[in-house]
């Protein structure tokens, strides 16, 4: 086998421990880089079945406490080494903790990957074996989906435009090797690191600006924004679980921006009460309305409030208008009323639109429901996560390692034919997320954008 | 009135660079062989370009040599201009090509066939070919000769129902005008062999006395000539120059006004044609934005006027041709000897074929060359030695002979044509090895003359150069990782001149090598102890030491393929059963049937959960009928 794998084996979902389990040769020194039991014990000393207390930390950086608990091979699960260490639930804390794991010299598990070295080692019996086969059958098809799910979304666009500029690389290496006689024009070096750095800062910003990790932690920066009166504070606190805004029946109370962090299922917001969007001659007032606006160009989710007991009026066409191609929710609110909304110019504006009453306990989830889907989609603006997965992330990871590989042999004068092998790996890590392999796609590269042959 | 002629252990169709190198390569291993030929007149043509090598093409000549087969040797005697593809782009894409004199190849090539014991040289075209209940074939000539054979291998190149194209005129034949053979794709459809239409082309020949050579540019073959066979010791220097020209606007204009009259665009031509050897006006529709095109004008041979035009494929009418030929400075007057063509043909299904080419459901039965959808006289050659190999091992009982992938180019071809395979005519290119870096024409020799001497293709006296050569290497390598140097005025004036920092310490000479910039030979003087070595030998040093932490990364890589390629998959797997595999997986497997779980990972449509799957119910049979395979 070789390789150690590691996986948050509890449930995705914020409980109150969970636990990351490391598997194969190296386990338990990945577990001692990442451990520092309390009382100096030595980890590599402790006896298969026992158990320690310490701190969980990544680069020196403390991310939680927690307890450590050793197999020893072949008495394990997978009868391979084991290590597995308990951590406070919560999505972040554990992905923190399986990041160190991975950051230390684990790669990620493969779906069913503990199940299938069970069985390897003969763990297992034939029966279990057998469901071993499902488990990675049904594993594929959720992964087959959640890949179709974001193939139109940021994400996807985002590695495919690094990809696509490494291959372009690849391409332009590849031709004028195979190609030497013909009309190609030649590499400048210059010209070529240019082109590698932008796509090495390209992938770091989507590791780093693009923290799933990151945006579990911070929360997505939500905002609410509709026209007076429309119903913004209710929502707020139907949110918050308590009046957290003040709310009355004359427009223009809320003044200055309220936040408030809330969790709808997974999901964090970081949850922005405006003050309603309107012209006003009340200078503090009209304080808030520019602030609103701020608010709405750096938000990365819009909840958009309407009234729909009310015609659609100019001030929710300049809130409309105002959003534009920002990721945002339409919420029809106060559908206790009798509808006068015209909702056909909201249809055209918006993808996610949720109807509810502010009033009505029952509108969180169906809030929450439509915010899980925006987030899902990975259409959210701007600072988002992206790499919304660890094994993404490795692949992230890998490939910026070997662009980083790939620039320092260019500049230490080493030829092209290691550069272009170097890069082809840094492009089939971005590949290995759409399954496409890179010599075809360096071939297809060369043939659509030059005209050569004999 | 049909009659029987012979009992032969291998039975050959076509004499081209597939069909030599397979009957050469059987008939040395010590199986009775027959080659059959449309004309004896034409084994070995280069019936396209007059050059052999090339990008990748010249690592697949170096590999055939390596494995003791012939066509190095013939290039090598018919060399008459020799160049270093991509010198300064690195060793691993170092591309040796030489021009070479068409009729002087064919020769050496007809000779060695005659010459070689064992091996039969036939002129008949085979009409049929059938199996026999006892598993020998019966292979029938259209005159009524019957052979019969324990192996064919079928090296039919572009002659299997031949079709030319000319403008609007159409004919069938083979290249050159050799007849083509019609009748043989009855008797292999008979067989269950599926067959599709490719197309390829060939450039006109023209009259030396109607070229200006003073307008076209000059493309003189390299002061240090090199060769490709490490048998040949003659010394050989460039005898004829080749040159180099554009087309223009104008002639781009002729060629759009003419466009309805080309073969390929009036929709005449069914055959997929190759990307990488788009026609004159393929280039001119496709990249539009191009002002000019450059090709070549190479000689055919010393005893010949004709000159080839490299890079000027067409399948416009002949009086088109004249035409925008004419436009095209230097070739005001030209005149045409032979006009460029396009030509179709019939190839099987690559995918069919086992990795020793041999078919999968049809024991006994080679395919090589171009009938297996490749393109290109190297590629062709290669596939040949290897169906030669792979029939007498067949015929001997002996282990089929199967490259793989981080052995040698050859090993990548095959196994692209054979796991992939192919929807228009393959070509070897560079960019296709993802193991390049260890993959070298200059290292072909190490790589696979044990394998050659091996199988007995390759002489003692060949193996034994090898390991004099290996252990030379070996011990300068140990003497510049061992031997430090001081630093002084004269070493740091050296080592700023070529742009790398000085010393200040003592170093060792191995360390300073690994410095792109030094090389071997810069540190000459510095090095007292140094004896002298061969190119060759120095060559090899530096290429270690320099490329050593690329070419560990892809060792690592190879043996981690090397894990799933000793996973064998037997050959009775029911995938259609096996219930974790995704159905696209078992129908692919089912109709690839793969000899190795690696093999199962290339195909496209089957992905690495099944590949999980599939390594799990291999483990669990194992267990069950106490079969292990496990590495």
């Amino acid at each position: 086998m070789g390789s150690t794998i590691a996986a948050i084996s509890t449930p995705h979902a914020v409980g109150g421990i969970a636990i990351v389990r490391i598997s194969g040769d190296d386990a338990i020194n990945i577990a001692k880089r990442i451990f520092s039991p309390a009382r100096d014990r030595d980890i590599s000393k402790m006896r298969g079945y026992t158990a320690c207390y310490g701190k969980i930390h990544n680069n020196g950086t403390e991310i939680d406490d927690g307890v450590l608990l050793i197999y020893r091979a072949p008495h394990s699960y997978t009868g391979e080494n084991v290590v597995e260490i308990s951590c406070h639930g919560g999505l972040y804390t554990s992905r923190e903790v399986l990041r160190s794991c991975l950051e230390n010299g684990a790669i990620p598990a493969e779906a069913g990957e503990f199940t299938k070295r069970a069985f390897l080692a003969g763990k297992l019996s034939l029966t279990q074996a057998e469901s071993v086969m499902d488990i990675i059958h049904a594993n594929e098809s959720q992964l087959h989906k959640a890949a179709l799910a974001t193939r139109d979304g940021v994400l996807h666009r985002k590695i495919e435009a690094i990809t696509n500029k490494i291959i372009t690389i690849c391409g332009d290496i590849a031709a004028w090797v195979d190609y030497p006689e013909e009309d190609i024009p030649e590499l400048e070096n210059d010209k070529l690191l240019a082109e590698l750095s932008r796509a090495k800062i390209d992938i770091s910003s989507l590791l780093e600006g693009y923290d799933y990790g990151q945006m579990l932690r911070a929360g997505i920066a939500t905002v609410i924004v509709g026209k007076p009166n429309v119903g913004k504070s209710t929502l707020m606190n139907l949110l918050t679980g308590y009046e957290r805004s003040i709310v009355t029946d004359i427009a223009g109370t809320t003044r200055d921006i309220i936040e408030e962090s809330v969790q709808l299922g997974d999901v964090i917001l970081r949850l922005a009460d405006t003050a309603g969007i309107r012209e006003t001659d009340d200078v503090v007032e009209s304080m808030g309305v520019n602030l609103a606006r701020r608010r709405i160009d750096e938000a990365q989710l819009i909840l958009a409030v309407f009234d729909l007991s009310e015609s659609i009026s100019d001030e929710d066409r300049e809130i409309i208008a105002g959003i534009g191609d920002s990721p945002a929710i339409a919420i029809l609110n106060k559908n206790d009323l009798p509808r006068a909304l015209d909702t056909d110019i909201i249809h055209q504006n918006f993808k996610n639109i949720v109807t509810l009453s502010a009033l009505d306990v029952d509108g969180v989830n169906k809030l929450s429901n439509a915010v899980k889907e925006a987030v899902s989609d990975g259409n959210l603006g701007a600072e988002i996560s992206l790499i919304s997965n660890e094994r993404q992330r490795t692949h992230a990871v890998n490939s910026h390692r070997y662009i980083d590989e790939a620039i320092s042999s260019l500049e230490g004068g080493i030829t092209l034919d290691a550069i272009g092998v170097t890069l082809e790996l840094a492009a089939e890590e971005l590949l290995k997320l759409s399954g496409k392999t890179v010599t075809e796609a360096v071939v297809e590269e060369i043939f659509s954008r030059f005209c050569v042959g004999k | 009135m049909g009659y029987f002629m012979d009992d032969y252990d291998v039975a050959v169709i076509g004499a081209g660079h597939a069909g030599c190198e397979a009957a050469l390569a059987s008939a040395r291993l010590g199986c009775k062989t027959i080659i059959f030929t449309l004309s004896l007149d034409t084994i070995a043509n280069l019936p396209c370009n007059p050059s052999i090598g090339g990008t990748a093409k010249g690592h697949l000549v170096f590999e055939i040599d390596a494995l003791g087969g012939e066509m190095a040797r013939a290039a090598d005697a018919s060399l008459i201009q020799s160049r270093m593809l991509n010198r300064g782009k690195g060793p691993a894409v170092h591309s040796l090509r030489i021009q070479a004199d068409r009729v002087k190849y064919h020769n050496y090539m007809k000779l060695a066939l005659e010459n070689q014991d064992g091996l039969a040289v036939k002129q008949a075209e085979v009409a049929s070919i059938a199996k026999n209940d006892d598993g020998t074939w019966d292979v029938q000539t259209r005159i009524g000769g019957t052979y019969k054979a324990q192996t064919v291998i079928i090296a039919g190149g572009t002659y299997l129902n031949g079709l030319i194209h000319i403008g609007d005129e159409s004919y069938e034949s083979g290249p050159d005008n050799i007849s083509a053979a019609t009748l043989l794709t009855e008797s292999l459809k008979e067989l269950g062999i599926s067959l599709r239409r490719f197309k390829t082309g060939s450039p006109a020949r023209v009259h030396k006395r109607s070229l200006n050579f003073d307008k076209l540019i000059l493309q003189e073959g390299d002061e240090e000539v090199m060769n490709f066979s490490s048998d040949s010791d003659q010394e050989f220097k460039n005898l004829r120059d080749c040159y180099m020209t554009y087309t223009n606007e104008a002639t781009h204009e002729i060629i759009h006004a003419n466009l309805h009259r080309a073969a390929m665009y009036s929709g005449k031509i069914e055959g997929v044609g190759p990307r990488y050897c788009p026609s004159i006006e393929d280039k001119v529709v496709r990249f539009a934005e191009k002002n000019r095109h450059q090709f070549f004008v190479e000689p055919m041979g010393l005893d010949t006027n004709e000159y080839y035009l490299q890079g000027m494929a067409t399948s416009l009418p002949e009086d088109v041709q004249v035409q925008f030929m004419r436009s095209i400075e230097g070739l005001e007057n030209v005149e045409i000897m032979r006009p460029a063509y396009a030509i179709e043909y019939d190839c099987c299904d690559s995918t069919t074929l086992l990795p020793t080419l041999e078919f999968k459901e049809i024991s006994g039965l080679f395919g090589a060359g171009q009938f297996n959808g490749s393109s290109g006289y190297e590629e062709a050659a290669a596939q040949g030695l290897i169906a030669g190999i792979n029939a007498a091992h067949k015929v001997k009982g002996k282990e089929p002979f199967i490259l793989d992938r981080a052995s040698s180019y050859i090993g990548t071809l095959i196994d692209d044509l054979v796991t992939k395979g192919c929807n228009e005519p393959y070509r070897m290119m560079t960019s296709r090895s993802e193991y390049r870096l260890i993959l070298r024409q200059d290292n072909a020799d190490q790589r696979l003359i044990p394998k050659g001497h091996e199988i007995g293709l390759v002489p003692d006296e060949k193996l034994n150069r090898l390991n004099l050569k290996l252990e030379q290497i070996k011990l300068e390598r140990r003497r510049l990782e061992k031997t430090t140097i001081p630093p002084s005025k004269e070493l740091n004036s050296y080592l700023e001149s070529v742009g790398t920092a000085g010393i200040s310490t003592g170093i060792k000479l191995a360390e300073l090598l690994k410095r792109p910039q030094v090389t071997y030979d810069g540190l000459e003087p510095f090095d007292k102890d140094r004896q002298p070595l061969s190119r060759e030998v120095t060559d090899q040093i530096e290429i270690a030491i320099k490329y050593e932490g690329y070419i560990a990364k892809q060792l690592a890589q190879v043996e981690q393929m090397r894990r799933f390629e000793r996973r064998k998959l037997p050959d009775d797997i029911d995938y259609m059963s096996i219930a974790g595999l995704r159905i696209e997986a078992r129908e692919k497997l089912s109709r690839h049937r793969p000899l190795n779980v690696g093999q199962a990972s290339r195909i496209s449509g089957v992905s690495p959960a099944d590949i999980s799957v599939l390594v799990i119910w291999l483990t669990q049979n194992a267990s069950k009928g106490g079969n292990s395979n496990d590495e």
